[in-house]
């Protein structure tokens, strides 16, 4: 199918109604002859197809979990064209074999852009720095140690200064290991539940080591999931001083908090942990005044044996790709918070500039990776309907608002379920 | 009356009128306990099973005698000689042993949360007996009666709680417990065995354990849970039972004739000495005795639930 007119659609940033044109995989102004599909747009908003920065697909090593071809189709159910991929994966994504081999796979079953994130370390194992020039050459878009922070300001100072050579973005996950050893936030809830708490001050003094390494280099850094309002603090003030820190946060963190542990259910527990509602509302505000860049899912797919025992043994995680649109749009525009431009932003052009994946647009010319939702669709999110392996999901019986229709990556139809 | 859910799994799920039934059944249970025939035929016919992945003495065998002085087919499961050392999942374990039409199932495990998660997964009521750091509900309701038995009463008075606050399940329960019934509860404790936000659970944090002692009409210490150390919490033990035991002299700041209590095991020499563990005020012995009666009280209320819902 190399010419698509999707007509009478909404745009995302407009009140107008337009006419979108594919051929051969990009956004045309006018098809060269007949559209050989026609969608019809009524009812419906057009967006780029969105891009996610922060996810796990667990290829190689953990299929039991997740694959390729099963997460990028979850990922095609949210709207996702484009996923990056963290890797801590077994074997770890730390030689451009393994790159390789997940872009291959990606490109043989996958049903979005699959973007790869190299390890920053070797093995992940804190100590040397990973071969991130080969890497790069094999297409990662950024390295990280994901799962754990970059073990050391001495490793990231370094990881931060071989990374620029090559000019790829650091993301560190912020966590001060010596005082996290929990399985949900530290404060009353924990406390009254007998659960050992991961403090907020774990993730802020990680944040704080990471901006003022990155500030004494004068070198980007981008903060993985913050959680919390102090942390968002640290990269506000940082910001406004002229540090090059980028960060970004999960649905999860603006919808839910500490309290739904209550049940000991262990779809709520992930790292960060969900924090207090003052947290969430300080995500909100960092959402709103732009400190916050992008909106991630950290989908985190676990196998049932790894989620359906007891709290503290449980794997932190859950899976994100099918909600993370539908929880934006209900948490933060029906509310007010933002826009829908500014959810938008934070779900497509954010990311890709940080990653510089060139992606995220409808302009003409730029590959056509697009999806539709129906906004003023209310949907029950139900546990038959994942397409992920896993369905480690805290919003599975939950309503929300703005359900994705049709995803479209590169001129390619790779969910529908407007038919 | 009786109890509204199918579980004991913590006090945090009882209403006070729920504990005080416990309480008042207890007493009758005590009565027979005391008596030359101390068999009953409340659980006949019925079966109680102990899941412990965790030692017990007074526990398990509190309970396992419950179980059969009132007639109950009873059996024990050890994690050491059963299937949990071949690695076999809480649930499978307990799945089995609700496949053998057991009624009751009294756990005890490391995870807190673990009865919460089994719960609904069985039919077997499941009794808490234990879970991590959350709750140890039928102590609490044992150190509750023992009051009870004493004061006549806990609505106003104050008990002191002093030791390791952190690992401790015992005043977590004792907390929600004693301040349902409208006691209050001070607490101290190293400051690095001071859980964050315990005063939002409903006692005075103190900075002391004299502070807390202070004219209580009960203290209880906290076992120093030596095996739960996960890290250096205070320096030595020396150190500890210097400052934060409770010696003879810190028990003369509580009300004159106010009663000692402890959850047992006793770290002599840490939490208190044993003049003070042996002293007149003090009732650990007969918190043992009162501990049968308690849990009598709690199998006999959670089978009366269960043989009315059979009857619905």
């Amino acid at each position: 199918m190399n010419r698509i007119e999707i007509k009478n659609v909404k745009k995302f940033d407009t009140d107008e109604k337009v006419s979108i044109y594919i051929e051969n995989g990009v956004f045309v102004d006018s098809l060269s002859s007949e559209a050989e599909k026609v969608i019809d747009g009524e009812g419906l908003t057009v967006f780029p197809g969105l891009v996610d920065m922060h996810c796990h697909l667990r290829e190689p090593g953990f299929e039991y979990r997740e694959d390729i071809k099963t997460g990028t189709a979850s990922a095609a159910k949210g709207g996702f064209s484009s996923v990056c991929c963290m890797p801590n994966t077994n074997p770890v994504c730390d030689n451009a074999a393994v790159v390789e081999g997940i872009l291959r796979k990606a490109e043989l079953v996958g049903s979005c852009n699959v973007f790869p994130i190299g390890a920053a370390s070797k093995g992940l194992a804190g100590k040397e720095i990973s071969e991130m020039g080969l890497m790069k050459e094999a297409g990662i878009v950024a390295v990280s140690d994901d799962g754990k922070p970059i073990a050391t300001a001495n490793l990231l100072k370094k990881v931060l200064e071989y990374a620029s050579d090559f000019d790829i973005p650091v993301l560190n996950h912020c966590e001060e290991m010596s005082i996290s050893e929990g399985a949900m936030n530290e404060g009353a809830i924990s406390t009254s539940l007998g659960l050992r708490g991961i403090p907020a001050i774990a993730e802020e003094i990680m944040i704080s080591r990471d901006i003022q390494t990155a500030e004494y280099l004068d070198m980007p850094i981008h903060i993985c999931h913050v959680s919390t309002a102090k942390g968002i603090d640290i990269i506000r003030q940082a910001k406004k001083r002229g540090v090059k820190v980028t960060c970004e946060t999960c649905p999860h963190y603006f919808s839910l908090t500490e309290e739904a542990c209550i049940n000991y259910d262990t779809n709520f527990k992930m790292n960060p942990p969900l924090r207090t509602e003052k947290d969430r509302l300080a995500v909100i505000e960092g959402l709103k005044d732009g400190t916050i860049d992008c909106i991630v899912t950290d989908h985190a797919p676990h196998h049932i044996d790894e989620k359906d025992i007891e709290f503290s043994l449980a794997n932190n995680g859950i899976i994100g790709f099918e909600t993370a649109f539908a929880v934006g749009y209900t948490y933060l525009v029906k509310p007010g918070y933002l826009t829908l431009a500014e959810l938008t932003e934070k779900m497509t052009v954010n990311p890709s500039k940080i990653l510089k994946l060139g992606r995220g647009t409808l302009d003409t010319g730029m590959p056509a990776d697009l999806m539709l939702a129906d906004l003023g669709a209310s949907f029950v999110y139900t546990k038959e309907e994942i397409l992920s392996k896993a369905t480690n999901s805290p919003y599975i019986g939950n309503t929300l608002d703005g359900r994705v229709k049709l995803t479209i990556t590169g001129g390619k139809i790779t969910y529908d379920e407007l038919c | 009356m009786g109890l509204k859910n199918k579980d004991l799994l913590g006090l945090k799920q009882l209403t006070a009128e729920e504990i005080m039934e416990i309480l008042d059944t207890a007493k009758m249970m005590k009565m027979v306990l005391t008596s030359g025939n101390k068999k009953t035929s409340h659980l006949q016919g019925k079966s109680v099973v102990t899941l412990f992945y965790e030692n017990s003495t007074r526990t398990r065998l509190s309970f396992e005698l419950a179980s059969k002085y009132m007639g109950s087919a009873s059996a024990n499961i050890s994690t050491s000689g059963s299937s949990v050392n071949k690695g076999e999942s809480l649930l499978d374990t307990a799945r089995t042993i609700d496949m053998m039409a057991t009624d009751i199932i009294i756990m005890r495990h490391s995870q807190s949360g673990a009865p919460h998660y089994l719960a609904p997964r069985v039919k077997a009521s499941i009794v808490n007996a234990g879970d991590g750091m959350n709750e140890h509900p039928t102590q609490a309701l044992l150190d509750m009666f023992t009051l009870y038995e004493k004061y006549g009463h806990i609505d106003g008075l104050k008990v002191a709680i002093c030791g390791d606050l952190y690992h401790s399940r015992v005043v977590r329960s004792n907390v929600i417990g004693l301040t349902k019934l409208g006691a209050t509860v001070s607490v101290a404790g190293p400051r690095t065995m001071v859980p964050v936000g315990l005063d939002q659970m409903g006692c005075t944090v103190c900075r002391s354990v004299s502070e807390a002692v202070k004219d209580a009409d009960a203290v209880m210490g906290l076992r120093v849970q030596l095996e739960r150390q996960q890290k250096s919490l205070f320096p030595s033990v020396a150190e500890y039972s210097r400052f934060y035991s409770i010696s003879e002299d810190v028990l003369k700041l509580a009300k004159p004739g106010a009663y000692l209590l402890h959850p047992g095991p006793c770290n002599h020499g840490v939490e208190l000495p044993t003049c003070v563990y042996d002293c007149d005020q003090s009732v650990i012995n007969e918190q043992v005795t009162n501990g049968v009666a308690v849990r009598m009280a709690v199998l006999y209320l959670l089978m009366a639930r269960r043989n009315q819902n059979e009857q619905n």
